[in-house]
């Protein structure tokens, strides 16, 4: 899976990592402000904290 | 070159093992566990460095409406000191009017409504976070950061004026409540003014102790004499098996119109801006 990313990058070593630091980068801000605020809800429900009967 | 260059992927392409479907498998649960490792660190560390900005921020917002309400004269000037508000961060007064009784705003009747900001310099002096009405998680303690009970009273009111935030994750606005020191002074920003409060003590109790919500903690049919805060949040981290009490006296309060106290003035004077 990977490694058919890698090959299917173009140009020479520095040009690939190049481009897939930016990907991962792209994917990591994704996850941080879209993907995980919206899959909280789901995964982990937002705990009681208060006092109550 | 790039004959060579061609020669050499060919002959990296000859090497290569077949792509299985293990392999594929493989990568994907590895993928998973990154995925959900990364989730771990952003809800329990790196999303509440973020909600704090945000809630930062959101306070500050509103201590510059109070501020500017402040300065816009709505009745002549009455027996309060006679400083020019009209610029409200210049000068930080020397000596801040410590009126005795303490202005008690009416609790308000809107759920979520934001009246209040909370201080604590212990926390750091960029800590300062909406209070609004209700406990509700989702509208208030997820959204806003932190709740005030409906029906205890309101900051420098004699009784109780309680409060609630998350210990972890959602922003965590009681991460630190444990790093309190007995002494510690702990700040109440309203549209009105400061008011001052000085940490007592803490308290471990059962989630279902309401008690510590009474005009006097623990005593519900004492009269309340003296005026009180108290937080409450979750505890231990990662569970909600206990609640952690945070409990202040009341020692003072600064009048808007003279300027915060000098502990909080870095504070309020980032806020502003």
């Amino acid at each position: 899976m990977y490694g058919a990313l890698w090959r299917i990058l173009p140009g020479p070593v520095w040009v690939r990592v190049s481009i897939l630091v930016i990907l991962l980068v792209a994917v990591l801000y994704a996850l941080v402000f879209w993907v995980f605020p919206w899959i909280q809800p789901y995964v982990s429900p937002s705990p009681e904290v208060t006092v109550n009967n | 070159m790039t004959v060579e260059g061609a020669g050499r992927a060919a002959a990296r392409r000859k090497r290569r093992r077949r792509t299985s479907v293990f392999t594929v498998l493989g990568e994907l649960f590895l993928t998973g566990a990154v995925l959900v490792l990364l989730f771990l660190g952003w809800q329990n560390w790196l999303n509440d460095i973020i909600v704090g900005i945000q809630q930062h921020d959101a306070a500050g917002k509103l201590s510059q409406e109070w501020q500017r309400a402040a300065v816009t004269p709505t009745t002549g000037p009455t027996t309060g000191p006679t400083t020019d508000p009209t610029s409200p961060t210049s000068t930080p007064t020397p000596t801040p009017t410590t009126a005795g009784k303490p202005k008690v705003e009416k609790e308000p009747t809107v759920n979520a409504a934001r009246f209040g900001i909370l201080m604590v310099p212990r926390w750091g002096a960029d800590y300062a976070r909406p209070i609004a009405q209700g406990i509700g998680v989702l509208d208030v303690l997820d959204k806003i950061g932190i709740g005030h009970y409906p029906g205890t009273q309101m900051p420098g009111q004699v009784g109780n004026f309680a409060i609630a935030a998350h210990r972890l994750a959602y922003g965590g606005g009681f991460r630190d409540i444990y790093k309190l020191h007995v002494g510690d002074h702990i700040f109440v920003e309203t549209k009105d003014g400061w008011y001052q409060y000085t940490y007592r003590n803490l308290q471990y109790v059962q989630p279902s102790e309401v008690n510590v919500l009474q005009p006097v903690p623990e005593q519900p049919n004492a009269k309340a004499t003296q005026r009180m805060i108290t937080l409450t949040t979750c505890n231990p981290f990662f569970s909600t098996a206990e609640r952690m009490v945070a409990y202040g006296l009341f020692d003072t309060w600064y009048p808007r119109a003279g300027g915060p106290p000098a502990e909080i003035a870095k504070t309020v004077k980032a806020e502003s801006k």
